[in-house]
C-alpha cells in the first residue's frame, strides 16, 4: 500500500508543474492589457511604460514564468494588481468560503443522491424509480443559476425566510455556526447540491441496478442471507465507484461556481474568479487557478488512496 | 372615575416610569444603518485612490476623503461644477503660468488626529509622483497620474499655502485635482515605522496594505471595519469641517454586489436599504411594491468614435451629419432601454457651463439625413458600408450589443450598411489606445467606447486635439483639426475659470458642429432605494453625496 501511495505522490509532480506552466500560458495569451485594472487607457505611454517595468510585464515570459514559479514553490504568489493584497490570503480566503459551501452542499447533495439512488436501484422500473429518476435528471438538467434566482425570489423576496445574498450577517469574517449564519447558507448549498445529487442518483440507481443482478447476489439469496445483509454487499461493491464519482464532484464543488457564488455574492473562490476575470488581474487570476487546480489534483489523489484501500485489486494493478 | 393609587401600584408605576425613562435615550439614539449594494464586484481600493473607475471615487473616495478641490453635488437640476475642497482658494501665478499656490483649509484634522496642512500635500501629491519618495505607491499611480497629466511638483510655502507645478500652462488644474484624496501622512508613517520588509520598497508596500485595512482621510465618512471582498463599514466623522455635510445616518454598510438580479433580490427582500444599477426588467415590480428610483443625466457620453484616417468614409462632414441625425434617440430610449438613457445632442447639453452654442442642431430627422447622404453620393442604389468594434458588455457601455444593433436598423435607413465587430470588452478597451490605424482596429472605421465627461481633458481634449492621437491617448481615428488644436491652448492657458469655461464652451460648439462623433446617450446612472430612505439628491454627477441621507429605523 505504501509503494502504491509513494508511486502516486510522485506521479503528482510533473502534474503539478504542467498545472502551472498552462495556467501561466492561458492568462499571458488572452488579449487585452494586463494592466489594465490599474492603469486606464487615457494614461500617458511614459505611465504605461514606468507600470509594466514596477510589474514586471516588461520581462520576457519565461522569465516572468520562472520567477513566478520560484516565489510560488516558497509559497509567494505576489500580490492582486487591482487590490495590492496578497493573493494567497485572497485565494486561502476565499477557498474557505467556498469549502464551507461545498461541503454543506456535498452533505444534502450527496445524502440525497446515495438514497434516491438505492431507492431507485432496488425498486428499478417501478413508479419510484421514475420519481427517483425525474428527481435526478432534474438535478442536472436544471441550469444552477436559473434555480438560484428561483429559490431566491420564493424564499427571500417573497416568503423572506431567508437572506437572498452574503455570507453572514457581518460577513465571513466572522462566521459562526449558528442558525443567524447557516441560514446565509442554505440557498446557495442547495442550489450547488442539485447537479452532484442528479450525477450520484444516476450512479448509485446504476450501480445497484447492475450488482442486484449479478450472480453472486443470487447465490447469497440461495444461501439464505438475509436482505441487510445482501444490502451490505451491494454497498460494499458499489461504493468504489461512487466513492470517485463523489470524489470528483467534492473536486468540482470545491473549484466554486462562479455562477451560483456569483448570483448569492458569496464569497468564494468562484467570485473571486470572477472579480479576477472581470478586473484582469493576473496574479490573482493565476494564483486561484493553481490553488483551485491543485485542490483538484489532491482531492483526486486521495480517492484514488481511498479506493485503493476498499479494493484492493486497485493498489494490485 | 379617579384610580386609586396604592403603594404598591405607585411603586410599579415608578418603576415602569423608570424602565421606560432608561430605555428612551436608547429607542433615541439608536444607531441609524445604510446598507447599500454597489454594482462593484469587490470593495473599491480604500487607501485614498480608489480603483473602479468613477464607482470607486464614490463610495471609498468621496466618503473617506477630500481633494484639494471638490465636486458640488449639492443640486439634482444644475450641471455639478467644482468648488473648494481642501483649498479654500488658488491662483495661478502671473508671472509663470506653470505654478499654482492653494490657500488651504485651517483646523481640518484626519480621522488619526493628525492635523491637515502643506506637508500633507506634498507628501499626497509625491506618493504618486515622486519615484524616490518612501510613500511612493506604482499601485496608485496609474488611476492618479492620468486623471492630471500635467501636475510634476508640490512645495511647500509655508503651513497653509502650498505651490503645485504643471508640466505646461493647465488652467483644468483644479478640475484634475478632484481625483487626488488626501490620506493621512501620519498615520502611514506609523505603519511604515512598525512594518517588516527585506527593503524600504517592501516596507513601504506593507505599510500602505495595513493603510488600506485602517485608512485615515479627512473626508465625512470614517472606516471602522473592512472585510475584503465583502464590506466596509464607515461611521460618520461627527467632527467633520464642513458642518452642512455631517453625515445624518450613524453607519453606513458597502456590499459589492456585482450581479444586478442579486442586487434587486437584496433590496426587496429588505437586506440592503440602496441598489445601484437595479435589473433593468425589475424597474416596474419596485415601482409597484414602493421602492424609490432615482436617475439623473450623468456626464457619461456612448458613441461611436469615427475613423479620420485616410479612405475613411467619415472624413466627408456630410456622412457624420447624416448618421447624427438618422437615429431616433427618443425611441431608444422610451423603447430598449426603458427610460434610463438621455438623448445625447453633444458631450455636454444644454444648461452645462461648457455647452457652448452648435449650430448643428443634432435630432432625428431622417430626411434631412437622407438628403445629406445623397449629396455624399449615396442612395438605396449604393449604400454606405461600415465597421464598427464594440463589445457584448463592459463599465459604462450600457446594453452595447442591443443599442448597437438599434444604430444598425436606423442607419439602415439612411443608406448605411452597419457591420458590427463585436470584441472582448478588455480587447475593445486596449485597441482604443492603439488606435484606427492599428491592425487591432480589424478594418473598423467607428469605435463604440463609452467616456467620462467629468473633465475638459477626459471629456474634449483627449479625443480632439490632434497629438492625443495613438499611442499618446485616445484621439483614436486621428482627428486633426487645426481649428480643435488652438481652441484647447487657448482653454487651457485661459486661467479665469469663466473665460476658461467659456472656451471650453468654444470647443464643445465647434465638436458638434463638426459631427466629431455619433453622439447617442448620457447614461443616467439609475438608483432603488427603500422608502425608508430621504434625503437623496441625485446630481448630474458620477457622484453622489450621502451625507444628507437619511433612514427611517
Amino acid at each position: 500500500m505504501l509503494a502504491y501511495i509513494a508511486r502516486r505522490i510522485v506521479y503528482v509532480v510533473p502534474i503539478i508543474i504542467s498545472v502551472a506552466l498552462v495556467c501561466f500560458l492561458l492568462v499571458h495569451i488572452t488579449p487585452g492589457d494586463p494592466l489594465v485594472a490599474v492603469l486606464p487607457a487615457d494614461a500617458s505611454q511614459e505611465l504605461a511604460a514606468q507600470l509594466r517595468a514596477a510589474y514586471g510585464f516588461d520581462r520576457p515570459l519565461p522569465v516572468q514564468f520562472g520567477l513566478w514559479l520560484l516565489r510560488a514553490l516558497h509559497g509567494d504568489l505576489g500580490n492582486s494588481i487591482a487590490t495590492g493584497r496578497p493573493v494567497l490570503a485572497e485565494v486561502m480566503r476565499a477557498v474557505g468560503n467556498t469549502v464551507t459551501l461545498a461541503i454543506a452542499a456535498a452533505i444534502i447533495g450527496f445524502t440525497m443522491g446515495i438514497l434516491l439512488g438505492l431507492i431507485a436501484g432496488y425498486f428499478r422500473e417501478t413508479w419510484i424509480d421514475k420519481l427517483a429518476t425525474s428527481f435526478a435528471i432534474a438535478g442536472v438538467s436544471v441550469p444552477h443559476y436559473w434555480l438560484g434566482m428561483l429559490l431566491v425570489i420564493i424564499f427571500s423576496v417573497e416568503l423572506n425566510w431567508l437572506p437572498a445574498v452574503g455570507a453572514g450577517p457581518g460577513g465571513s469574517g466572522a462566521w459562526a455556526w449558528d442558525w443567524a449564519h447557516l441560514k446565509y447558507l442554505v440557498l446557495p448549498a442547495i442550489t450547488t447540491s442539485v447537479i452532484p445529487m442528479g450525477i450520484v442518483t444516476r450512479t448509485v440507481r446504476a450501480l445497484t441496478g447492475d450488482i442486484l443482478s449479478q450472480d453472486f447476489v443470487e447465490a447469497l439469496r440461495a444461501k439464505g442471507l438475509h436482505e441487510r445483509g445482501v444490502f451490505r454487499h451491494v454497498i460494499k461493491n458499489a461504493a468504489p465507484t461512487a466513492l470517485a464519482v463523489m470524489g470528483l464532484q467534492l473536486g468540482y464543488m470545491l473549484g466554486g461556481s462562479i455562477l451560483i457564488e456569483t448570483v448569492f455574492s458569496w464569497p468564494g473562490s468562484g467570485f473571486l474568479l470572477n472579480s479576477a476575470i472581470f478586473q484582469r488581474d493576473l496574479p490573482l487570476l493565476q494564483g486561484t487557478i493553481l490553488v483551485l487546480a491543485l485542490f483538484f489534483v489532491f482531492l483526486n489523489l486521495l480517492v484514488d488512496i481511498a479506493q485503493a484501500a476498499i479494493d484492493p485489486r486497485i493498489k494490485r494493478g | 372615575m379617579l384610580i386609586k393609587t396604592t403603594p404598591t401600584r405607585a411603586a410599579l408605576i415608578a418603576l415602569l416610569a423608570l424602565g421606560t425613562a432608561a430605555a428612551w435615550p436608547r429607542v433615541a439614539g439608536a444607531e441609524t444603518v445604510l446598507r447599500i449594494g454597489m454594482t462593484a464586484a469587490d470593495i473599491p481600493r480604500t487607501l485614498g485612490q480608489p480603483d473602479q473607475g468613477f464607482e470607486g471615487n464614490r463610495f471609498t473616495g468621496l466618503t473617506m476623503y477630500d481633494g484639494l478641490t471638490g465636486w458640488d453635488l449639492s443640486s439634482a437640476d444644475k450641471a455639478s461644477v467644482v468648488i473648494p475642497g481642501l483649498a479654500t482658494e488658488w491662483k495661478v501665478d502671473d508671472a509663470d503660468k506653470t505654478k499654482w499656490i492653494f490657500k488651504l483649509r485651517p483646523g481640518v484634522t484626519f480621522h488619526d488626529g493628525s492635523p491637515f496642512n502643506a506637508d500633507a500635500v506634498v507628501w499626497n501629491v509625491e506618493k504618486v509622483l515622486k519615484q524616490d519618495a518612501p510613500q511612493f505607491d506604482a499601485s496608485q499611480v496609474g488611476v492618479t497620474a492620468s486623471r492630471m497629466p500635467t501636475l510634476a511638483s508640490a512645495k511647500k510655502i509655508d503651513d497653509m499655502t502650498v505651490e503645485l507645478t504643471t508640466k505646461e500652462p493647465d488652467s483644468f488644474l483644479p478640475i484634475n485635482l478632484t481625483n487626488l484624496f488626501m490620506a493621512s501622512p501620519a498615520k502611514w508613517q506609523a505603519f511604515y515605522d512598525k512594518a517588516e520588509g527585506a527593503d524600504a520598497k517592501a516596507k513601504s508596500q506593507a505599510a500602505w496594505t495595513a493603510f488600506a485595512k485602517d485608512a485615515s482621510g479627512t473626508g465625512p465618512w470614517k472606516m471602522a471595519s473592512f472585510t475584503p471582498r465583502e464590506r466596509l463599514e464607515l461611521v460618520k466623522n461627527a467632527s467633520y469641517w464642513d458642518k452642512a455635510r455631517v453625515p445624518k445616518v450613524d453607519k453606513m454598510v458597502l456590499l459589492p454586489m456585482p450581479e444586478p438580479n442579486a442586487r434587486t433580490a437584496a433590496l426587496l427582500s429588505g437586506q440592503v436599504d440602496w441598489v445601484e444599477a437595479p435589473a433593468p426588467d425589475a424597474l416596474p415590480e419596485l415601482k409597484q411594491r414602493g421602492f424609490k428610483l432615482y436617475a439623473n443625466e450623468q456626464p457619461h457620453v456612448w458613441p461611436w468614435q469615427f475613423s479620420r484616417v485616410e479612405g475613411s468614409p467619415w472624413n466627408d462632414i456630410r456622412v457624420r451629419k447624416a448618421a447624427n441625425l438618422c437615429v431616433d434617440r427618443e425611441g431608444l430610449r422610451d423603447g430598449l432601454l426603458a427610460g434610463l438613457m438621455v438623448p445625447a445632442t453633444g458631450t455636454f447639453e444644454p444648461g452645462h457651463p461648457w455647452r457652448g452654442k452648435p449650430t448643428f442642431e443634432i435630432k432625428y430627422d431622417k430626411a434631412a439625413a437622407q438628403k445629406l447622404m445623397q449629396e455624399a453620393g449615396f442612395g438605396p442604389n449604393k449604400r454606405l458600408a461600415v465597421k464598427i468594434q464594440t463589445s457584448a458588455s463592459g463599465s459604462g457601455q450600457m446594453q452595447p450589443l442591443p443599442m448597437n444593433e438599434y444604430l444598425q436598423q436606423a442607419l439602415a435607413e439612411c443608406y448605411f450598411d452597419v457591420q458590427l465587430d463585436v470584441i472582448e470588452w478588455n480587447t475593445l478597451f486596449t485597441n482604443w489606445r492603439r488606435g484606427a490605424k492599428d491592425p487591432t482596429a480589424n478594418g473598423s472605421n467607428a469605435t463604440n467606447v463609452t467616456y467620462a465627461a467629468m473633465d475638459p481633458f477626459f471629456a474634449l481634449v483627449r479625443f480632439l486635439q490632434s497629438s492625443m492621437a495613438p499611442p499618446v491617448s485616445n484621439n483614436w481615428g486621428f482627428i486633426n483639426n487645426p481649428k480643435f488644436d488652438e481652441l484647447v491652448k487657448k482653454a487651457r492657458q485661459t486661467f479665469d475659470p469663466a473665460a476658461r469655461d467659456a472656451a471650453l464652451a468654444e470647443l464643445h460648439a465647434a465638436s458638434v458642429d463638426d459631427a466629431a462623433f455619433l453622439y447617442v446617450a448620457h447614461d443616467v446612472g439609475p438608483r432603488a432605494m427603500s422608502p425608508k430612505v430621504t434625503g437623496v439628491v441625485q446630481p448630474k454627477s458620477w457622484f453622489i453625496d450621502f451625507s444628507p441621507v437619511s433612514i427611517a429605523q
